[in-house]
This record gives C-alpha cells, sequence and structure tokens, in this order.
C-alpha cells in the first residue's frame, strides 16, 4: 500500500482499477516516461502501424506537393517519408518499448527529442531550422498515436481511474461518466482546466501529484479522496472498508439531495436566490442541469482558445456557443468573453513576457487592442442569442471607457449581422465583472451602464489585497473573508440594486457553504458555482432564515480582519 | 570495402533536401554503406542518422561501402554530392 499526495481539485470517493494514459501534451518533461499498458507487444504494434499510416499520408501529401509546387519543395516531405521509413529509428523506438515498457507515445517522445536536441546543438542556424521538420513529423506520428489511445480510451467498457501526466481538452470533454470514475493527473492545480471540468462533472479528481510513472500501474486498484488530495495504491483490506463505508455514506447524502434537483432555492421565509454553474466547454452544460443548475453564470470561452495552434473561427465559436445555449433550454447562459492574460497565455497570440502579468495586458485590455479578435467573438456570441438567453460579461473592467468601447464594437457586430440578413437577440443583455476595487467602488456610475453584474471573487480579492494569488509565500494575505473584500460586496450590491440591475456572484467564495448566509445577506442575486456543489447549496438555502442572514451581513461588515468574520460564520 | 574522404562545400550543409537524395541513393545498392563525421558513424540509408550528423558546410566526411556493388555505390553517392554543390 501506498499513499499519494497531490492537490485536492474535486471532492469525491472512488474505488477503481487505474488505466494509465501516455502522455498528451509534446516533450515538455521528458523524464516522465508513463509506463506502458503491461503489453509491450500490443505497444509495439501500435507503434508499427502508427508508422505505416503516417508514411502514407506522407506520400499522398508528396503527391500533392510536387503537383502544386514542384520537386523541390516536395523534397521536404520526401525527406520526412524517408525519417517515417527509417528501419533502424522505428528499431530504437520499438527497443524502448520492449527493454524499458514505455508507451509507443513516450518512445516517440524520446527519440524525436534526441534527434531535436542534436539540432539545436549545432551552430548551423540552417540545421537548426529543420528540427520544425522533425518536430512537424514527430507531431503528426503523436497524433496518430493519440488518436488510437482515443479509440482505446472510449472503447473500455468498466469504469477505470485515469491516471495521466495531464489530461488534453479534447479528450476530457465529452467524456462519460459512468466509465471513467475519478481521474489522477501529474500536473495541474485546482483551476486548470480538467480540475474545473471535474467539479462540474462531481467527478472525484487528484492533480498535481508529482512523477506517478513509477507509482502507479494500470490495473492497479486505487482509492481516490478527491476531497482530502489523496490517492492510495493497492490498498489494504481495513482502507477498503472504511472507505467503502465513505462511500455508502456519500451514496446517501447524494440520493438526500437529488429531492432538490428541480426545486427552486429559497430560504426558509421564502426569499428567493438563483444558483448557477460556471463552466469551461459547452459539453459540460448538459451535466451542469442535470446537477440542478438554474442557468449558467459563467461560461468560461477562453478553453475555446486553448491548447491550440491558431484561434478559433467565428463558426467554431459559434457552434459551442450555441451548443451550451440549446443544452439549457431557456435558461440564462453567461459567455465571459475571452479572458486571457495572468497566468494564462495563448502561445499564437504572441504576448509579451510582462513583470507583473497580472497587472497587465490582459482580458478586456487585449481585447479592446485587437478589435479584430474580439469582433469575431462578439458576433459568434451575437449569433448564438438567437437560440436561447444570452447574456454577454466583459471581464476585468476597470473604466467606464472600457465599456463604452466594447459597446461601440457591439452595436458594430450588430450592423453586420443585420446586413448579412443574420439572426441575433436584440435584447442580448451586457454585463461586467466586477473583479478590481476600481470597478467596484464605481458601481453607482457603471451600474447604470450595463444590465447585470458579476462579482469574480477571486481576482478582487487578489487586486484588493494586493496579492498574487499564485504566489505561496504570501498566500495567507490571499483573504477572501477579509472586511474590505466583503464591504465592496456590499457596496456593490446596494449600488447596482439602486440602479436596478442584479448582481451575481461567481468566484469560488461562491461554493463554499460557510459563505452563503453571508452572501444571501448582503442582498447577491445569483450565485454561480461548480455545479457539484449546487443541490447541497440549495439544500442549506431551506434551511436559513434571510432576516437572520442580513444581521450575521451587518455585523461582519464591522469586523476588523478576517479572524474576525469566520469566527462569526461558524 | 571502398572509401572515400570528401568535404561538404555546400553552405547549408548536408541539410534535408540533400540529406534526402542522399539516402534514396543510397537505399539503392546492396551494399552496406556508412557515412561517418568525426569518428561518428551513421547508416548511410537511414535518414534519421544522416541528418542526426548535422554535417556542416566546410566538414570532412567518410563514405565507406562495402558489398557487391560497392564501387557503384560509392561513385553514385560523391556524384550526388557533386550535384547538390553545383545546385547551390
Amino acid at each position: 500500500m501506498n499513499a499519494i499526495r497531490g492537490i485536492a481539485a474535486a471532492e469525491g470517493i472512488a474505488i477503481g482499477t487505474a488505466l494509465v494514459l501516455p502522455r498528451f501534451s509534446w516533450g515538455d518533461d521528458p523524464r516522465t516516461h508513463v509506463k506502458a499498458v503491461e503489453t509491450p507487444e500490443r505497444e509495439v504494434s501500435k507503434l508499427l502501424q502508427t508508422f505505416e499510416e503516417v508514411q502514407q499520408e506522407l506520400e499522398a501529401l508528396y503527391a500533392q506537393a510536387q503537383a502544386k509546387l514542384g520537386e523541390e519543395s516536395a523534397k521536404i516531405v520526401k525527406g520526412q517519408i524517408l525519417m517515417a521509413k527509417d528501419r533502424s529509428w522505428i528499431e530504437g523506438m520499438t527497443r524502448l518499448i520492449e527493454e524499458q515498457g514505455v508507451s509507443a507515445v513516450s518512445a516517440v517522445q524520446t527519440k524525436v527529442d534526441e534527434l531535436l536536441r542534436l539540432f539545436e546543438a549545432t551552430d548551423n542556424a540552417y540545421m537548426r531550422e529543420r528540427a520544425s521538420d522533425v518536430r512537424d513529423l514527430g507531431s503528426r506520428l503523436l497524433l496518430r498515436l493519440q488518436g488510437g489511445v482515443r479509440e482505446e480510451v472510449e472503447g473500455i467498457s468498466g469504469p477505470v481511474i485515469w491516471v495521466a501526466n495531464d489530461l488534453p481538452p479534447s479528450l476530457t470533454v465529452g467524456i462519460d461518466s459512468t466509465k471513467v470514475m475519478a481521474w489522477v493527473t501529474e500536473t495541474g492545480g485546482r483551476t486548470s482546466h480538467s480540475s474545473i471540468l471535474a467539479r462540474t462533472l462531481g467527478v472525484p479528481a487528484v492533480v498535481g501529484a508529482g512523477d506517478l510513472g513509477e507509482q502507479i500501474r494500470t490495473g492497479q486498484t486505487l482509492i481516490v479522496d478527491g476531497g482530502a488530495g489523496l490517492v492510495y495504491t493497492d490498498p489494504d483490506s481495513e482502507l477498503l472498508d472504511e472507505y467503502e463505508e465513505k462511500l455508502l455514506a456519500l451514496a446517501a447524502k447524494d440520493n438526500q439531495l437529488a429531492r432538490w434537483k428541480d426545486e427552486p432555492t429559497v430560504t426558509a421565509d421564502g426569499k428567493r436566490i438563483v444558483l448557477q454553474a460556471n463552466i469551461g466547454h459547452a459539453e459540460e452544460a448538459e451535466a451542469a442541469l442535470k446537477q440542478g443548475a438554474e442557468g449558467i453564470g459563467l461560461f468560461r470561452s477562453e478553453f475555446l482558445f486553448m491548447h491550440r495552434n491558431d484561434l478559433p473561427s467565428e463558426e467554431e465559436q459559434f457552434a459551442a456557443y450555441k451548443k451550451a445555449v440549446e443544452a439549457m433550454v431557456g435558461k440564462p447562459v453567461t459567455i465571459r468573453t475571452l479572458d486571457i492574460g495572468g497566468d494564462k497565455e495563448l502561445p499564437y497570440l504572441q504576448m509579451p513576457r510582462e513583470l507583473n502579468p497580472f497587472l497587465g495586458y490582459r482580458a478586456i485590455r487585449l481585447c479592446l487592442d485587437r478589435p479584430h479578435l474580439f469582433l469575431t467573438q462578439l458576433r459568434a456570441i451575437l449569433r448564438a442569442s438567437n437560440y436561447g438567453q444570452v447574456r454577454l460579461m466583459l471581464p476585468m473592467i476597470c473604466a467606464a471607457e472600457e465599456i463604452r468601447q466594447t459597446h461601440r464594437l457591439i452595436e458594430q457586430a450588430r450592423t453586420e449581422l443585420t446586413q448579412e440578413g443574420i439572426p441575433y437577440d436584440s435584447q442580448m443583455k451586457v454585463g461586467i465583472m466586477v473583479e478590481t476595487p476600481a470597478a467596484a467602488l464605481l458601481m453607482d456610475q457603471l451600474g447604470a451602464m450595463v444590465d447585470f453584474v458579476s462579482i469574480g471573487t477571486n481576482d478582487l480579492v487578489q487586486y484588493t489585497m494586493a496579492c498574487d494569488r499564485m504566489n505561496e509565500s504570501i498566500s495567507y494575505l490571499y483573504q477572501p473573508y477579509h472586511p474590505s473584500v466583503l464591504r465592496q460586496i456590499h457596496y456593490i450590491v446596494e449600488q447596482a440594486h439602486r440602479n436596478g440591475i442584479t448582481v451575481s456572484l461567481c468566484g469560488e467564495l461562491g461554493s463554499e457553504a460557510s459563505a452563503f448566509p453571508l452572501l444571501i445577506g448582503m442582498g447577491v442575486d445569483y450565485i454561480s458555482m461548480s455545479a457539484s456543489s449546487i443541490l447541497a447549496i440549495r439544500e442549506t438555502a431551506a434551511s436559513l432564515d434571510s432576516g437572520k442572514c442580513e444581521r450575521l451581513a451587518a455585523s461582519v461588515l464591522q469586523c476588523a480582519d478576517q479572524e474576525e468574520v469566520l469566527s462569526l460564520l461558524k | 570495402m571502398v572509401e572515400k574522404r570528401t568535404a561538404i562545400r555546400n553552405a547549408n550543409g548536408l541539410h534535408m533536401r540533400p540529406a534526402t537524395e542522399f539516402v534514396d541513393c543510397a537505399s539503392t545498392f546492396a551494399s552496406k554503406i556508412s557515412l561517418a563525421k568525426n569518428g561518428l558513424e551513421v547508416d548511410a540509408k537511414s535518414m534519421v542518422g544522416v541528418i542526426s550528423l548535422a554535417v556542416a558546410c566546410g566538414e570532412e566526411i567518410v563514405i565507406a561501402a562495402e558489398g557487391p556493388d560497392e564501387e557503384e555505390a560509392l561513385a553514385a553517392l560523391e556524384r550526388v554530392l557533386e550535384e547538390m554543390r553545383e545546385e547551390e
């Protein structure tokens, strides 16, 4: 028995069999050789088959290139074909699989990396450039191999626990949760896409568990305790019994919560509050609905832009937004426009390195600086608004001018669509995320310019406390319950209501049971959270008295520090 | 076994395109053919092997062939290198 500690990404417990997936992203960490499924013969035949397919693919490409570009340019492809046919190279990979038990993906990665390092070491610039031909072939091989993995993964019959270096969105979206009980990844944090997805789907997950190559093999029995961030391999019977019991208790709790699924969220004295879900992919909307979401309070559109080499087209974006909107059958879907920068980068946008990325070129700032990119997204969102109730939300607003500029761009998008005869909802609501003290303290003015506001507590805490939320050495200052944060929330609600608009809250704070009475007491209208938290919060709501909540809020707002606040909330 | 010591003269070295021709040509012969640079020897019929030598302009290489058609092989490979020099 062995206990592995990672980051608690999504609560829940799973007991089951491990399925170790090969690495998916190109060579950031050559040390991680995920062990192959204990059948090297299968890995080898997969490898040979892949080379065969790639060779055919390249031959076809070569013929095309010859016809279009002439023999000379086609030679580059010819070189790749020769590499794909190179017996000694392929034999090297085969040996890696047979002797070291690595997966086909890992073998390809190792050999391609070896060659790339050779090129990069030469001081001949032209040679170094040839590395791109090799990298290109490598990607082609990996893509094929992963296609194979994907089929394998989709073909699995029994439920398993995924063990991977990282999970690419292409694999996790559209995931069949009856076949995947939980997942454990080597990299990632609480806010990485696989963690967010796990919380939405209610799949237990542990991420950032470090090198698992030596520790977990396919077929091993695992216990995943998502809430504790723990994974046990080959658990003894005592621990198994303990967790079986916990599992039963959780199942009983789920059963009890299920009755709240189609109920509205109302306090004991009849105050109504709306609970919505945060999602990152259109595919999660359906799962959110099943977990009782009364709409999508935050659709993080940036995931559409991540893990790819170019911008998604208007059509692609439109299809994704429309899918989410249709899945929610008339319930509101709040789409946040591209929130990139800070900790999230898009290599193909070639953003400059910054000393203070969180205070820099990101979110609405980047979008307004690149109107073509923004206009494409605005058009796609407007088009999706024809299929349900869409609300458009702007991230990281600091200034009134940012709202005015966006309104002008939306107007331009509307005009274009009208001229093209493409339908959209002319009443589509436009709101802002309040995540900076600048926006919070100007709410009396900004509230008059928009249809709704949504408080993004994660960034609001960061900017209020002047505390980088990724910096561990100052994490003690990242205090969501700090009175300055709570006073801003209170002020935002007060001023928004004075302007006749509603207030949502879509940060982590919304999922915390201890914060809930406080948020009701301060008058927040909508709370958006991980779908898996909704039913439990709804049950809590039914036991609360809104008058008591208001009195609680009033006394909390008089506190001097977070400790005092927390002691009142207990 | 026959052997030929020569230097790569074209500006960009034995890069993808000439390497392709070189390997293509070598593969048509039955003999065992090797290419060496600084004592590092690779199979001349292996594309990956040849480009992994990263032979730059001015660097000396040794081509060696052993087998039934070793003479023809060596002559043909020399021709490939010669042509590639003229190309640039």
